[in-house]
């Protein structure tokens, strides 16, 4: 019989930006079982909503995660606008699309070359990184933010943008999806990058669906499965179809983060069009009695803000479920059987956010 | 409203037949979470299918604090029931993988976890 070794994966790897833990069991080069740590850095974000004015929480939301802080203050703010019934202006929800897009293009680039350089592409991480650059260049042409936007409010967005600087934002993007095309054809052609993903890390569509996976994750795997498709924001008039791959590998679940990046050009350029003059906020009074369900899609998937409150400015209960924390079980099943050497690809390939599952 | 979502109140002993109801019509389990309330705790159990919403909710008097796990039906549930554990201190029962109260390795144990015998104040280190 193979002998049995644990190696102890994380919570410091060169991999990881940040830390979680894998108990790996091994025979010989081959993972038989997986077994993760979380908790290193928690940091108690839904208790602190009880000291915190429901109002004055998005600025905590925002900081739950630095890559879709957007969609993190957007969720929060959708679920207490649900709760305290507002009817949100037009334009701030074609708003919320806009900035939401941006930061699915800007986090799908940070994943790309995470990916370049976990098998070791280096020039290929730098370029996908020089045009994130960009891309966060008109996040702060628009918000003033490159990290924290700062930009959603209860009841609407706090800052406008004119149409002028918004066609302005198409025509740069529309020159970058030449550039962004040039750089994404290497991940979907170039032999070395293919000799690293495809037949990687296979998660059947029925595992992805009952293991809960969400995101590209689960589209790679071919569940069509976007929450944008809920319609929220102003995504029920935008015409889009969810990203979905069959295979079920590492280079399917790339292929997805790769076309949803045109996706998120064609989606803003359409909001763009149809976005019409009006207020950005609607006046929110009184305090939110009741509670419900937000559910968004992040980059890495459907994350979910449930809001409680009684009539009090303090909310009884958030609970934050992030798409990271859903994507768990979903690594655990595909690791079993794998390369030790694959081991930090096949985690990357969840774009794993610990910050968020952290919160 | 972006969509309607369903709320069903139950008994902890309909809990397993239930969710076994929800596996069976092929709804996944998206989130498993808890509410401190003034008197207990309160459980949600979330499910969609193809954008239908619903929850099965579970109110948790003080004495009755043991669950049964349902991560033999959706196994993916053994990471929230952890959860459950470790920050409220709900005690359930046949998990597929027990962490035993170390799945949040913080430095201080159980930070959010009321004393298991009374729902009343605070927990310990609040």
């Amino acid at each position: 019989m193979t002998k049995r070794t644990i190696i102890p994966f994380g919570p410091q790897h060169p991999v990881l930006p940040e830390p979680i833990h894998l108990d790996l069991v091994l025979e010989d080069e081959k993972v038989v079982e997986a077994i993760p740590s979380v908790g290193f850095i928690h940091r108690g974000l839904e208790k602190l909503v009880e000291k915190k004015d429901f109002q004055d929480y998005v600025y905590v939301a925002e900081r739950i995660c630095g890559i879709c802080s957007f969609i993190h203050g957007m969720t929060y703010c959708i679920a207490v606008e649900e709760v305290m019934k507002l009817d949100v202006p037009e334009r701030a929800q074609y708003l919320r699309v806009i900035w939401s897009e941006l930061s699915r293009i800007h986090s799908h680039l940070l994943w790309l070359g995470l990916m370049a350089d976990s098998f070791g592409f280096e020039s290929l991480f730098m370029h996908t990184w020089r045009l994130r650059e960009a891309i966060l260049d008109i996040i702060e042409e628009t918000t003033g933010g490159r990290v924290i936007f700062g930009s959603s409010k209860v009841g609407g967005v706090r800052k406008d943008v004119s149409d002028e600087k918004l066609k302005l934002i198409v025509e740069k993007l529309k020159k970058y999806e030449k550039e962004i095309k040039e750089i994404t054809d290497v991940f979907v052609h170039d032999a070395s990058v293919k000799h690293r993903l495809v037949g990687v890390g296979i998660l059947s569509k029925n595992d992805a669906y009952t293991l809960g996976a969400v995101g590209p994750t689960a589209r790679g795997s071919g569940v069509s499965q976007d929450m944008r498709k809920l319609g929220y924001a102003a995504y029920r008039n935008i015409n889009f179809e969810p990203i979905v791959e069959t295979a079920g590998d590492c280079y399917a679940r790339c292929m997805v983060r790769v076309r949803e990046l045109f996706q998120s050009i064609d989606m803003i350029s359409q909001a763009v069009n149809k976005i019409q003059a009006g207020p950005i906020e609607v006046k929110v009074t009184g305090t939110p009695n009741g509670e419900f369900f937000a559910r968004t899609e992040q980059p890495r998937g459907e994350v979910i803000y449930y809001a409680k409150a009684d009539g009090d400015k303090f909310l009884k209960r958030l609970r934050v479920r992030t798409p990271t924390f859903a994507n768990i079980p979903a690594l655990l099943k595909v690791l079993p059987g794998s390369s030790l050497a694959d081991v930090p690809v096949l985690i990357l390939t969840i774009d794993p956010c610990i910050s968020c599952t952290e919160r | 409203m972006i969509e309607e979502q369903k709320l069903i109140n139950i008994e902890v002993k309909e809990l397993q037949e239930r969710v076994k109801e929800f596996y069976g019509q092929g709804f996944r389990l998206v989130q498993i979470c808890c509410t401190k309330l003034a008197e207990g705790l309160e459980l949600n159990y979330s499910f969609d299918k193809n954008f239908e919403f619903i929850n099965l909710r579970i109110n948790l008097a003080v004495a009755n604090v043991e669950v049964p796990s349902v991560s033999n039906i959706y196994w993916n549930a053994f990471l929230y029931e952890n959860e459950l554990h470790d920050l409220f201190g709900i005690n359930i029962k046949n998990m597929a993988i027990d962490y035993k109260g170390s799945f949040y390795r913080t430095a201080v144990k159980w930070p959010f976890n009321p004393p298991l015998d009374t729902a009343k104040g605070e927990g310990k280190n609040d």
